[in-house]
């Protein structure tokens, strides 16, 4: 992906380098689908049983969703700047802005097992012993955040594995054009985009 | 600092404010509006990942157009899925 010369069936880089994003792309797009899903059956629930919604939604953190909101924004802004940093020749700027972004990325996890551990002392996790709902809503709810989070916390561990990979790549990090740090941060900032909505979604729908 | 830098700081600055913005109306008595207000809001925060750190600024028309597919759909199965729970009964 970051070799100098074009490769087949492409005759020049730029085309290459363009089709590289484009590929990451449509990606992208899949990956909203696929998130899309627990979106639509969360706003069905809401339509449906905004009190209970409302009360359900009220037993999560909001202190520890706002933070790590505001730690996947800023990881998102040390990935844009790592692009930046290779683009301008900076490499070890991009090396260094890289592993500060899996750094935040891995404090967003941290925070996530934190709440996942109080949910659990608190009997909110489905399938586990404990687990306790006040009716089905509020296990449907919990439901639905587990599995939301879950599979966002996924796709935060493989971008935190595509950015050091990236991060330990020489030949990634001297690309003036940043091909695959660039697309490396695009996926990064799609789990951010993700993690945007699901915070209205799920804790902000729990203040009164 | 280049402008690109300082672009991305702003972009960041932005996105934070924002943050804090939507964080602040949740305790307002907004009623029926509030979740209108959240939904606004974290459009603006994506509109800002997407424009400023995924580079859509930069591009021509059909990676923009390749990254919006997904949002169009998504907002077609979220509309229709609306219409259907809201005109029940």
């Amino acid at each position: 992906m970051t070799e100098q010369a074009a490769e087949e069936p492409f005759h020049d880089t730029d085309r290459q380098e363009q089709a590289d994003r484009l590929g990451m792309l449509v990606f992208l797009a899949s990956e909203i689908m696929l998130f899309g899903g627990i979106f639509a059956a969360t706003m069905a629930l809401r339509i449906q049983h905004p009190q209970d919604y409302m009360k359900a939604a009220s037993h999560l953190r909001l202190a520890l969703g706002t933070a790590n909101t505001a730690i996947l924004l800023t990881s998102s802004l040390a990935a844009a700047l790592a692009v930046e940093g290779a683009r301008s020749g900076r490499s070890r700027w991009a090396a260094r802005a890289l592993a500060a972004a899996c750094l935040l990325g891995t404090a967003f996890l941290a925070v996530k097992g934190y709440e996942y551990a109080g949910e659990y002392r608190e009997g909110l996790m489905p399938g586990t012993a404990a687990a306790h709902f006040s009716g089905p809503l509020q296990r449907l709810f919990m439901d639905l955040y587990f599995l939301a989070t879950g599979l966002h916390a996924f796709h935060v561990l493989t971008g935190i594995v595509l950015m050091l990979t990236a991060a330990l790549n020489r030949t990634a990090l001297h690309d003036r054009r940043a091909v695959l740090i660039g697309n490396v941060a695009l996926y990064w900032h799609l789990v951010d985009i993700v993690w945007i909505f699901l915070f209205p979604t799920l804790y902000l729908a729990g203040v009164p | 600092m280049s402008i690109a830098v300082r672009r991305l700081l702003l972009a960041w600055i932005g996105l934070i404010a924002l943050l804090a913005l939507t964080v602040g109306l949740a305790f307002l008595p907004l009623g029926a509006a509030k979740p209108a207000a959240a939904y606004l809001i974290a459009t603006a925060k994506a509109a800002l990942v997407l424009w400023y750190f995924m580079e859509l600024r930069r591009e021509g028309g059909l990676p923009r157009l390749a990254a919006g597919a997904g949002f169009v759909w998504l907002s077609v199965l979220l509309v229709l899925t609306a219409a259907d729970f809201l005109s029940r009964n």
